[in-house]
């Protein structure tokens, strides 16, 4: 009704109105660039009038043109004017043109003040209004400085419509004018009883703003806000202070015990989902608190169970909120979230992608040796299902990640995960064979006991033409073939069939192979035949050995002609070895075991930091010759086995004549560290002597036809192998779960292990720790030495008794570009009680350490805890920094009071904090696409690092990158990956990382470049500490 | 005592058609031109690609997004990794009832052409990123007093007349 008295008034005829405007844009939409730089000009004509009513209406259509994307900021003096309006018709248009566009940097804010005070203090309170909610967009420090008595004084205003405005905008006076905050609190707190509803929760909300910031200031208001709460019926208001709540119960965990019961009540009683959402979301973080402290008073089963009736509901939002929720309890309370694995399965088939990612994070925590297989298998249906490869890929990449966790540790079957890895190698167009090759590898390598069956897997998978068909196409999957030929020649004493396997490995077709991949199947052809020749020996029918040889001789010219330099080298060395055994076998001669010895030596899993910690015992130089030296072709020949790593290593590199002493010892320890890391680096099969075979010819071996015309549908009982695991897995446990309860009753204290694990399963589900692994795997970790220190110790001066600062970790402020926060984990390795510990830093001109008001800039900060022997706990200390394009170095010490029984001493520790480039960075995660436009913005400069003799896995290599310097991944495809991340002053830092022959190179771009060099520095550092 | 900047409980608001045409934006952070106009692209692109089935949440640089649709538009609000999504979804339900009461079911065109209007609901609605008010009721009061005060429409349009 306001409307239509307004529509009644008189029409001014100017150029052109608002409405007209907006018209004449829609009217032109094919030359609007033009139509609108006509406006402004006539625009600018108005501007120049002195009646103010044409000037506010060229400002309102400024506004409109502003939101278009056009500058207007040359008209900041004019929306001056038109706010300075005596009329509220052009006041109002005027501050919200200056709501819209005006800046920290508009100079003509400075003329503003005292229309503002004027307009305060109008005696209409619609004046006043209009000038606060202009003023909440753009106040100044110094409008701040100038204004906060003014607003202070509004806070008490008769008319509830401008106290809780005044309340509002307090909070924006007190972070850009931060002195106000200590005369202005007490009435903020006064607002708190206001008559008005909407004044109370006005000043709720900004004493829930400021808690939230600097809890500990407030901890004295927590009984007031504690009443508010009982008292309360505006879920708003509630959601704002459980929220205060959840800033204050870290620093209080007595109050977590008495808000369990307020909140459960809300829990049960709102029909607010945003309501319980908070209370949800907070009793969970109150859990995280008493974790930590070990206090935890309950499982938060009431909160998983109102989340799981979240998750069911129908509303996507609902659904995504309730998983996100429950992956934060997951962290936790493991346990009471394992129990809903249905229903996270179930959020697989949702069509919501964003909801489907968040049910695979889930998984991966939620998995255990019990469910392993299950969901697994779950998941395997879906990459059937799954539309799109992206999802897929992720799909398969989950379940990877899902296996091989901490260890391989909830695998209890590794054949049924071989079969898995096989079965994924059906995949059509996935982009990730080389994990899976990576995993068929790993696997084999440090699990003993598997070699045999996956030995007869990835024959199978040789045999199988289709891997080889798809070789062009789909280059990824054809990874997989890699691992499948290094495994049947490596553990070829398990091969049920060497001939056939060995012809398979040199059909032609092989030929279409990339050549790294060609490479290894001449390599291991040859490693089979030495099996084969072996396994022959001894007998009088000679047919089989003579017939690989030829075999051989017949099929390796082909690869001699290849265009890759690796495979036309292997091929013609080996050609020729077996033509000269071809010649010695034709006179009788015995060459097995000559031929075996070629690859003989056994290839163990050792870790990669093994040789670095061995000591070096006393009386030991290492670079003193042992024996004279040799001439230098002998010298590299430690080893025979080692003939072909060799041959690799003096093409790289030329070979010198003349190499010093301590050149030698290097790449001597270099080799060694290769070779240790290096899974290709192998022992020959040892032989088992075995009888007389009939003689099997090539064209006699079956090859088996496998139908792919319907992608991942395959043909008999070879796909669905691995459900045949959990069947088998299924019956086992109930068997052994039978004989438990057998033992039981017959026994009760045969073994008080047993026994109680019987007693649990009577009364519940059998819990993790009882399921056995159904063969004795042994898994390998990896191999150090007897004497070799703790991983943990390694940069420590184990003499120091009071040993502190274990971890220190640096991380940038999201809130705040100056800010950083470092969490220091304080650990007393010593036997006495620690107290009074005081931590103080050497400040730099741009590093300093925020303290408390009032004191001192050298003054220490006192620990807010004490250690007893064995203890560690974490605080937190707060940095701003100026500048984070330079790394820095701060020294500073520890003083504390170390307590024994009859004295007590005090103590100081010096220490260096290390602020990395790095830890300036934050972990931002981005889209491909904005990823692009990133790069192609001419603001970014560019650089580029390599990285020489990286031997890592390229997903480890990435989540290194990842992990220690705060990256994210954009897209990975094969061995190159985009990476970025954000510093929190807002620089971007974009990485391409290519990986090839263990040589990394990185291209990097940022906007700042010196800031990138030393993060590239720094992620230099952290592969040669590796 | 105040070491860090706020915590707020909405960064900024966004309105905008289903062509990606920007109706109406409304910052609670101070930011340049150049990345206010950076940042609404980005977001426009990101959201318009959603599938309709999708959830309104989405994780976009270190903030959330909070979207929903109500006929031709979007309506968009960014809140920090500790806000409630589901109360910011509450909000932009509440601004869209408030405009359909004011406007008398509100259509694009309306705030389109009346675009000074939904900036004057929003800031009774709203202030620094803060709900100020929870009553309907209060914020369509203070709206069309102010309206009364206003003795002259510039330049007459008709509101409804579109």
């Amino acid at each position: 009704m306001a409307l239509k008295m307004v529509k009644g008034s008189i029409d001014r005829i100017f150029d052109k109105n608002l409405q007209d405007l907006v018209r004449g844009v829609r009217s032109h939409r094919e030359d609007e660039a033009k139509y609108i730089s006509s406006c402004i000009d006539e625009i600018k004509q108005e501007l120049k009038q002195d009646n103010i009513a044409v000037k506010a209406n060229a400002v309102c259509k400024l506004t409109y043109l502003q939101m278009l994307g056009y500058d207007i900021s040359w008209a900041a003096f004019n929306i001056v004017e038109v706010m300075s309006s005596s009329k509220f018709t052009y006041k109002r248009i005027g501050y919200l043109a200056a709501s819209q566009c005006f800046h920290d940097g508009t100079d003509v804010i400075m003329l503003t003040t005292n229309q503002i005070r004027k307009d305060l203090s109008s005696p209409n309170q619609y004046d006043t209004g209009v000038a606060l909610t202009g003023l909440s967009c753009f106040v100044t420090p110094d409008l701040a400085r100038d204004l906060a008595n003014d607003i202070m004084t509004l806070m008490s205003h008769t008319k509830p419509y401008i106290r809780k405005k005044a309340v509002l905008i307090m909070y924006k006076v007190f972070l850009k004018y931060p002195e106000s905050l200590r005369p202005a609190f007490p009435r903020l707190k006064e607002k708190l009883d206001d008559p008005d509803p909407g004044v109370q929760s006005a000043a709720v909300n900004v004493i829930c703003e400021l808690a939230r910031r600097n809890p500990r200031n407030y901890l004295s208001l927590a009984p007031l806000f504690f009443k508010l709460m009982t008292s309360s019926t505006n879920n708003w208001v509630l959601i704002k202070i459980i929220k205060l709540f959840g800033a204050l119960t870290p620093l209080e965990p007595r109050l977590g015990k008495k808000l369990i019961e307020p909140l459960t009540n809300l829990i049960h009683s709102t029909s607010a989902m945003s309501l319980l959402y908070e209370c949800v979301n907070t009793v969970i973080a109150d859990c995280c608190v008493c974790v930590k402290t070990d206090t935890c008073p309950r499982p938060p089963q009431l909160c998983v169970q109102k989340l799981r009736i979240l998750i069911e509901d129908s509303d996507q939002n609902l659904k995504y909120l309730g998983l996100l929720a429950m992956s934060k309890i997951l962290k936790t309370h493991p346990k009471s979230v394992q129990s809903h694995k249905d229903l996270v399965l179930q959020c697989l088939d949702d069509k919501d992608e964003s909801i489907r990612l968040r049910a695979l994070d889930l998984l991966y925590g939620m998995v255990s040796k019990k469910n392993l297989m299950e969901i697994v298998k779950k998941l395997m249906v879906h990459v059937d299902k799954a539309e799109g490869t992206t999802y897929r890929d992720e799909l398969l990449t989950k379940i990877i990640d899902i296996c091989s966790q901490s260890n391989y540790q909830y695998i209890t079957n590794f054949e049924w995960y071989i079969s898995i890895l096989v079965e994924l190698t059906r995949l059509e167009g996935t982009r990730h064979g080389h994990l899976i090759a990576s995993q068929m590898l790993d696997v084999a390598v440090r699990v003993k006991a598997i070699r045999g069956f996956a030995v007869v897997q990835m024959a199978t998978l040789l045999d199988n033409t289709t891997l080889l068909a798809g070789s062009g196409q789909h280059k990824s999957i054809c990874e997989v073939l890699y691992a499948a030929a290094w495994i049947c020649g490596e553990f070829s004493e398990h091969l049920e069939d060497p001939v056939h396997t060995l012809e398979a490995m040199l059909r032609p077709k092989v030929a279409t192979l990339p050549g790294h991949i060609q490479a290894i199947y001449i390599q291991n052809a040859a490693k089979l035949f030495a099996a084969v020749l072996n396994g022959q020996q001894g007998t009088p029918d000679c047919q089989t050995m003579q017939e690989s040889s030829q075999l051989l001789i017949d099929r390796l010219p082909l690869f001699v002609q290849s265009a890759d330099l690796e495979v036309q080298e292997r091929a013609s060395c080996i050609l020729q070895l077996v033509k000269f055994i071809q010649k010695l076998q034709h006179k009788e001669v015995e060459v097995g075991e000559e031929v075996t010895a070629l690859f003989a030596g056994e290839l163990n899993p050792v870790a990669p930091k093994a040789q670095k910690k061995v000591p070096v015992p006393d009386g030991l130089d290492l670079d003193a010759w042992i024996n004279e030296p040799p001439s230098e072709s002998e010298s590299e020949d430690e080893k025979p086995v080692a003939v072909f790593a060799e041959e690799e290593l003096r093409h790289a590199r030329p070979h010198h004549t003349e190499v010093d002493e301590k050149e030698l010892a290097r790449r001597r320890e270099a080799r060694k560290q290769e070779q240790a890391n290096n899974p290709f680096y192998i022992k020959a099969s040892p032989t088992s002597q075995k009888g007389y075979q009939d003689s099997t010819g090539v064209e006699h071996i079956p090859v088996v036809q496998i139908d792919l015309s319907v992608p991942l549908k395959v043909p008999g009982g070879w796909m669905s192998t691995s459900d045949k695991y959990l069947k088998l897995e299924e019956e086992r446990r109930q068997r052994e779960r039978k004989e438990r309860g057998k033992k039981e009753k017959k026994k009760k204290k045969k073994r008080e292990k047993r026994s109680g694990m019987g007693r649990r399963h009577d009364s519940g589900p059998e819990s993790e720790e009882d399921i056995a692994p159904a063969h004795m795997v042994d898994i390998v970790t990896e191999e150090m030495p007897e004497n070799a220190l703790s991983s943990d110790d390694d940069e420590k001066d184990p003499n120091d008794p009071y040993r502190a600062l274990d971890v220190c970790d640096i991380q940038g402020n999201l809130q705040n570009g100056s800010q950083v926060v470092v969490s220091i984990i304080f650990e007393n390795k010593s036997t006495s009680f620690l107290k009074s510990m005081e931590f103080n830093v050497l400040d730099s001109l741009n590093s300093k350490l925020q303290r408390p008001e009032g004191s001192g800039p050298h003054d220490g900060l006192t620990v807010p805890f004490q250690l007893p022997p064995g203890v560690s706990n974490e605080a937190r200390f707060i940095f701003s920094v100026q500048s984070i394009v330079m790394p820095q170095r701060l020294k500073g010490t520890l003083t504390f009071i170390v307590k024994a029984d009859d004295s007590s001493t005090h103590e100081k520790l010096d220490f260096k904090l290390h602020f990395t480039c790095s830890s300036y960075l934050i972990t931002t995660p981005c889209y491909s696409d904005t990823f692009a436009k990133l790069l192609e913005s001419a603001d970014l400069k560019g650089t580029s690092v390599r990285l020489q003799e990286v031997s890592l896995p390229f997903h480890h290599l990435l989540a290194k990158i990842c992990f220690h310097h705060h990256f994210s991944v954009v897209e990975r495809i094969d061995s190159c990956a985009s990476l970025y991340s954000r510093s929190i002053q807002g620089h971007h830092v974009c990485l391409l990382v290519k990986y090839a022959h263990q040589t990394v190179t990185i291209d990097a771009k940022c906007d700042e470049s010196s800031l990138l060099g030393n993060v590239l520095e720094e992620i230099k550092k952290t592969f040669s500490q590796s | 005592i105040i070491c860090c900047p706020p915590p707020l409980q909405m960064q900024f608001m966004l309105l905008f058609s289903r062509q990606g045409k920007l109706r109406l934006q409304k910052w609670y952070v101070p930011l340049s031109d150049k990345e206010k106009k950076k940042i609404t692209r980005e977001l426009v692109q990101t959201v318009l690609a959603r599938k309709p089935k999708m959830c309104s949440f989405l994780e976009w640089r270190d903030l959330k997004i909070v979207y929903k649709r109500y006929a031709s538009l979007y309506f968009c609000c960014a809140i920090e990794d500790q806000d409630n999504e589901l109360i910011t979804l509450e909000i932009i339900h509440r601004y869209v009832e408030l405009l359909d009461k004011y406007f008398g079911s509100v259509c694009e065109l309306d705030i389109i052409f009346n675009f000074e209007k939904a900036y004057f609901i929003l800031d009774e609605f709203l202030l620094g990123g803060e709900a100020q008010e929870t009553s309907k009721k209060n914020v369509l009061k203070a709206i069309e007093q102010a309206d009364l005060l206003q003795e002259v429409r510039l330049g007459g349009g008709d509101l409804h007349g579109i």
